[in-house]
């Protein structure tokens, strides 16, 4: 399968192990990436509500670039904001005429043009998850994620909003999830799963950043889980870089290692630790991998439908994925 | 129009009529120009506009009309002939014509309702008032047939109004089958703890009448049971039903129960137990089952499964037990259906920011109304799912997949009642418990109703105007910790709200029953869009069907509590009560025949016809229609090569008319000059 | 006519499930294209393929049969026997040119108001596009002259 990839200045710099576990793992899949030429940033997560006209501009110049060097037309984007404005631009580019005008406007100022519609913009966990597909991702795992407790973060921008049509679900997504008990890990119902991790509030306000990340640290704390697994390198930035700040602040000790799904992907798939990133990560998730074992664990025992001789029944849920 | 020929349909002289309907129609459709308009027809002797033709006015317009200016043919153009063809028809009669010498044009729910372009809705509305006069003409006077209808009836759903209907009925002297899906007739009632707002005990005032049910001559009783096919019409419906086996010999069988105590194997009772108890693999939901007798579960029987264990076998006193037991098919024949299949409660795991089926101490209202219940799996007491620790705090959740776009938009009327039950019932039990209320708005119209959230009210429940975000175990500030959080919007303060609780209760709506469609096609009737069986009419024949005969009564219709359920079964009961008692039904002349002096013999229409009613006579070599049998489809009609079946007002010259006439606008002036036949 | 073209359709619509669908549509002020003229007829099986060939002749640019779902006819099985007798109708028209969008056969059940709107908006939108029938020019090839002739014979 072949898809335009759009990296996004995040996985040139702070994220590169996104990067580099993707096209890892993008081999072992059969995927096909070819990278937009000349890409500019897609402003973030701020410009678009602050100068809307200047910002769809910047966005829609990809989405044309990507139009019109034809890698496919399936454009997919491993970060949740470049992800989210290159569709909310493609959205609203043809919901909104006026809009429209003006960025054509500017687009043909650089000789371009994009026709709102004619690329599927697509997130890396979407890709992953429905077009490639959980029977696929397990028929590929060599060195199955034993004994490890992942806690799967998805944050606020991947599943949402589901106006614009969501592959999953928007309050409580379950792809990722799905997707990590095909690696072999014990994933946790992870109840923050879909919250913000602070965004850009780190840089304006920190109180509040802190307060985000702490509850998200606490509840996989409490959840008992060795790592948080992202697909954003937002989400990724803040809760490591800031996990000593939210300690210091609150007087906590986290020490859980933030990594991204596609690094367990690799690992799981058998490939080498330092050709996927480990080691970039601010808190080690040395300590971590370490646990995974050979043997499977045995199935957790909370679920078990009437475990005491007291215990009313629990209403059941099906397994999906 | 132009036709210039003088054709014998000519000297017929038509009454137009164009309605109103107040603004329905007038609104869209500029009614003074269709009339006009369809003046101008050589047909047309008058044509009116009037507000309301339906009105006694209105049809006293078209009786004068005929008496005064000797009109031989009418037309209405109004709302669909299934809304008000009867009372048209009717009306022509009174005027002294034959009512099949009426026709009508539907151009409200095919005209003014379907579009806003007013233009485009008059120029349609002109051409089928057009196709209605040149079909008009061609009408013959019919006279409907009467059929006799059985005094059986056959009624679908044990649950109370079915069990309403089935005594009402009975009661009255008349045989009723009624058909039960489960082992036990009682249905949703039987599973609840109290009653609303006045705080009966639910089995207290159903049971009785489930024994009256068992015990009543006049009542066939089919428990465990479907309804497999459904062939006839009004008065005349055969019925095949499929009694399933319960591998217990019904006239053996004494209801002791030693098999049910003895029986090794424990599931858990998804149905009746509303997934929160368990029952045996042979089992009777309660005690107090009507019919007495078990039911052998195969798919979790251990013998069934393994092929070892027969212990119900071998503890049975009076060797009831017969593995052996096949389905029985029964036929028999009924002269109306009443169906009362009940509701399905909605599924709250399809909100899954609820946490139901993830979160253990989120408990659906079906399961809290079964663990309140003095009979049910903890005897009443109010514990977590781990079966013993009282909650000193309970969150009840109103308007859980009602009101909510993203499942059902309807409101399901009955759980803001029963939430505030829940929350009475909490304080009855755990007169220390916080109780909260979360709710969108209250709504409590009935009897008593709003007395009883008063009486809430000064109970100390706390009330907090909000839907709910989310329920979630993650603790986040200090008092939270093992709670579970319930985050809403306080609408009335203003605020987010996080208050911690040890138990949810999620009030539930009320849905269709999954399988409603199905049973909709079955019985040859429809459902409206959100699956529940449409009536006739919504005001005015709220438990009679499009199709006749076939009656609805309760939530099937859509979510009713149970005054308004045996209401409906009442109602449904003394619908059919009176067409017993009328003995014979007035059928649609709509029937096929063929003229047998034209009938070359060539045998095609006798299998078509899929009621057998075409015989072929091998004297006179000639095919002949059993009107008795005829359904008036006109398949045969259609197919016939020589065309020398005529099917009764559906004539090939009729339709042909009427096409001329919708088309009079479009219409080459070569092909206007050709004769409708 | 104006330089817009706007079909009309003829519909055959069996008065159980189709007829009513166009009634519930009507009900749930469903706004569809006003081209489409409603014929109710007792069952999809009582549509004479001469009913549909006479709409055409008479000026129809399309005709819409629709009945009840398979295995939910209220005669049993009445439009199985229209779709064999639309099928072979569609072969004949298209052996005459006629395009196969202007026949079309629809299964629409009572409660099914917003397909039945659906597709005569999507059937007015294929006629927009085709245009016009003109029965004469196609079938007798002489702009309808040939017409006349056959009617007097």
């Amino acid at each position: 399968m072949k898809y335009s990839y759009y990296p996004g200045c995040s996985l040139e710099k702070n994220a590169r192990s996104y990067h580099v576990s993707t096209m890892a793992i993008a081999k072992s899949l059969g995927i096909e990436f070819v990278e937009v030429e000349d890409w500019n940033c897609c402003g973030a997560t701020e410009y678009i509500s602050i100068e809307k006209v200047p910002a769809y501009a910047l966005v829609t110049r990809n989405l044309a670039l990507a139009a019109e060097q034809n890698g496919s037309t399936n454009l997919v984007a491993p970060c949740s904001a470049c992800y989210l404005n290159l569709k909310k631009a493609d959205h609203y580019l043809g919901e909104n005429v006026d809009l429209r005008q003006k960025i054509d406007l500017a687009l043909e100022a650089g000789g371009l043009s994009y026709q709102p519609g004619s690329l599927n913009v697509q997130h890396l966990l979407e890709i992953i998850a429905v077009d490639i597909g959980y029977e696929e991702i397990e028929a590929q795992v060599k060195r199955p994620l034993f004994n490890l407790r992942v806690a799967p973060y998805y944050g606020c921008l991947v599943p949402r909003p589901a106006a614009m049509g969501s592959f999953d679900d928007p309050e409580h997504p379950t792809s990722l999830d799905n997707i990590l008990k095909r690696l072999g890990a014990t994933v946790i119902d992870f109840p923050l799963k879909a919250q913000c991790c602070g965004g850009h509030m780190t840089q304006i306000s920190e109180e509040t950043a802190l307060e985000l990340l702490r509850r998200l640290l606490k509840n996989a704390a409490d959840y008992k889980a060795d790592m948080i697994a992202t697909l954003c390198p937002m989400c990724q930035l803040n809760l490591d870089a800031y996990q000593d700040a939210v300690n210091a602040h609150f007087g906590t000790d986290y020490k859980i290692p933030i990594v991204y799904f596609t690094q367990l992907m690799g690992l799981a798939f058998g490939l080498p630790a330092d050709e996927l990133g480990f080691g970039s990560e601010i808190v080690s998730a040395r300590p971590a991998l370490e646990k995974i074992t050979l043997e499977e664990p045995k199935p957790a025992r909370t679920r078990e439908r009437g475990k005491k001789k007291t215990d009313l029944p629990l209403p059941t849920r099906p397994e999906e994925g | 129009m132009t036709d210039q020929k003088k054709s014998p349909a000519e000297q017929e002289k038509v009454g137009v009529y164009i309605c109103h309907c107040g603004s329905n129609i007038a609104g869209t459709i500029n009614v003074e120009e269709v009339a006009q308009w369809a003046e101008k027809n050589p047909n047309v002797v008058v044509a009116r506009n009037y507000e309301f033709m339906c009105s006694s006015t209105g049809q006293e317009l078209i009786e004068n009309d005929i008496k005064e200016k000797g009109l031989t043919r009418i037309v209405v153009a109004s709302c669909s002939p299934h809304m008000h063809e009867k009372t048209f028809r009717e009306a022509t009669e009174r005027g002294g014509l034959n009512p099949f010498l009426f026709e009508m044009a539907n151009i409200r729910e095919h005209g003014s309702w379907a579009t806003n372009d007013k233009e485009a809705a008059t120029s349609k509305a002109k051409a089928l008032v057009n196709g209605a006069v040149e079909r008009v003409v061609h009408h013959a006077p019919l006279e409907k047939i009467p059929v006799d209808i059985n005094p059986n009836t056959l009624i679908v759903g044990g649950g109370i109004a079915g069990i309403t209907a089935a005594l009402e009925l009975a009661e009255g002297g008349h045989h009723v089958y009624l058909v039960e899906r489960e082992g036990t007739i009682g249905g949703r009632m039987a599973q609840i703890d109290k009653t609303f707002p006045t705080l009966d005990c639910s089995a207290c005032i159903l049971t009785p009448k489930m024994v009256d049910v068992g015990q009543n001559d006049n009542i066939t009783l089919l428990t465990y049971s479907e309804v497999e096919s459904v062939e006839g019409y009004i008065g005349n419906f055969n019925i095949t039903v499929r009694k399933k086996a319960r591998c217990v010999t019904e006239e053996l069988c004494t209801s002791c129960g030693i098999c049910e105590e003895k029986c090794p194997q424990k599931v858990i009772d998804e149905n009746y137990g509303a997934g929160i108890s368990y029952r045996k693999a042979i089992y009777r939901s309660f005690p107090q089952a009507v019919p007495g007798y078990p039911v052998l579960d195969k798919e979790n029987c251990t013998y069934f499964q393994t092929g070892k264990c027969k212990v119900c076998e071998q503890v049975c006193p009076t060797e009831a037990i017969d593995y052996e037991q096949e389905d029985k098919v029964i036929t028999f024949d009924v002269g109306n259906i009443i169906l009362a299949t009940g509701y399905d409660l909605f599924d709250a795991r399809q909100i899954p920011q609820y946490g139901y089926g993830r979160l253990a101490n989120v408990f659906s209202s079906l399961e809290f109304e079964r663990m309140v219940n003095a009979s049910g799996p903890t005897a009443g007491h109010i514990v977590l799912r781990d079966g013993v620790t009282e909650p000193e705090s309970i969150a009840i959740v109103h308007c859980v997949g009602s009101r909510d776009q993203n499942h059902n938009e309807y409101c399901s009327k009955v759980c803001c009642m029963y939430s505030l039950k829940f929350a009475h019932l909490v304080h009855e039990h755990l007169p220390d418990a916080e109780v909260y209320n979360f709710y969108i708005d209250m709504r409590t119209p009935g009897k008593g109703y709003e007395e009883f959230y008063h009486r809430l009210l000064n109970e100390g429940t706390h009330f907090i105007r909000g839907r709910v975000a989310e329920i979630t175990d993650a603790d986040r500030h200090p008092g939270e910790e093992g709670k579970l959080i319930v985050q809403a919007e306080n609408t009335l303060l203003g605020i987010q709200q996080r208050t911690p609780v040890d138990m949810v209760i999620l009030s539930a709506g009320i849905e269709a029953r999954h399988d409603a469609e199905d049973v909709s096609k079955l019985f040859k009737m429809g459902c409206d869009h959100d699956g529940f069986f449409n009536e006739r009419h919504p005001k005015l024949a709220p438990v009679s069907t499009m199709t006749d005969g076939v009656f609805i009564a309760g939530a099937c219709q859509g979510p009713k509590d149970i005054p308004d359920t045996v209401a409906q079964g009442g109602a449904a009961a003394s619908q059919v009560a009176k067409l017993i008692s009328q003995g014979t039904v007035l059928m649609e002349p709509v029937r096929a025949s063929i003229r047998e002096e034209e009938c070359s013999g060539c045998r095609i229409c006798n299998t078509l016809c899929p009621y057998n009613a075409i015989e072929f006579d091998e004297e006179k070599f000639v095919s002949r229609v059993i009107t008795a049998l005829c359904q008036g489809c006109g398949t045969c009609v259609a197919a016939c090569p020589s065309g020398v079946i005529d099917g009764a007002h559906f004539t090939y010259t009729q339709v042909m008319a009427e096409l001329k006439g919708v088309l009079w606008d479009v219409q080459s002036d070569v092909l206007t000059k050709q004769e409708v036949a | 006519m104006s330089d817009h073209f706007e079909p009309v359709i003829v519909g055959f619509l069996c008065n159980w499930c189709s007829y009513r669908a166009a009634d519930l549509a009507g009900t749930a002020r469903i706004k569809y294209a006003p081209n489409l003229r409603p014929i109710r007829v007792m069952c999809s099986g009582r549509v004479d393929p001469q009913f549909v060939l006479q709409a055409l002749r008479s000026g129809a640019d399309g005709v819409l049969i629709a009945g009840c779902h398979p295995g939910e006819c209220h005669y049993v099985n009445g439009n199985i026997k229209a779709l064999r007798r639309f099928t072979l109708l569609r072969k004949t028209l298209e052996q005459w040119g006629i395009e196969q969008e202007r026949v079309q056969l629809l299964w629409a059940s009572a409660s099914e108001g917003t397909v039945l709107a659906a597709a005569v908006n999507r059937m007015t939108e294929d006629l927009r596009a085709l245009g016009p029938l003109r029965w004469g020019e196609k079938v007798l090839g002489d702009n309808g002259a040939a017409h006349l002739v056959v009617e007097e014979v």
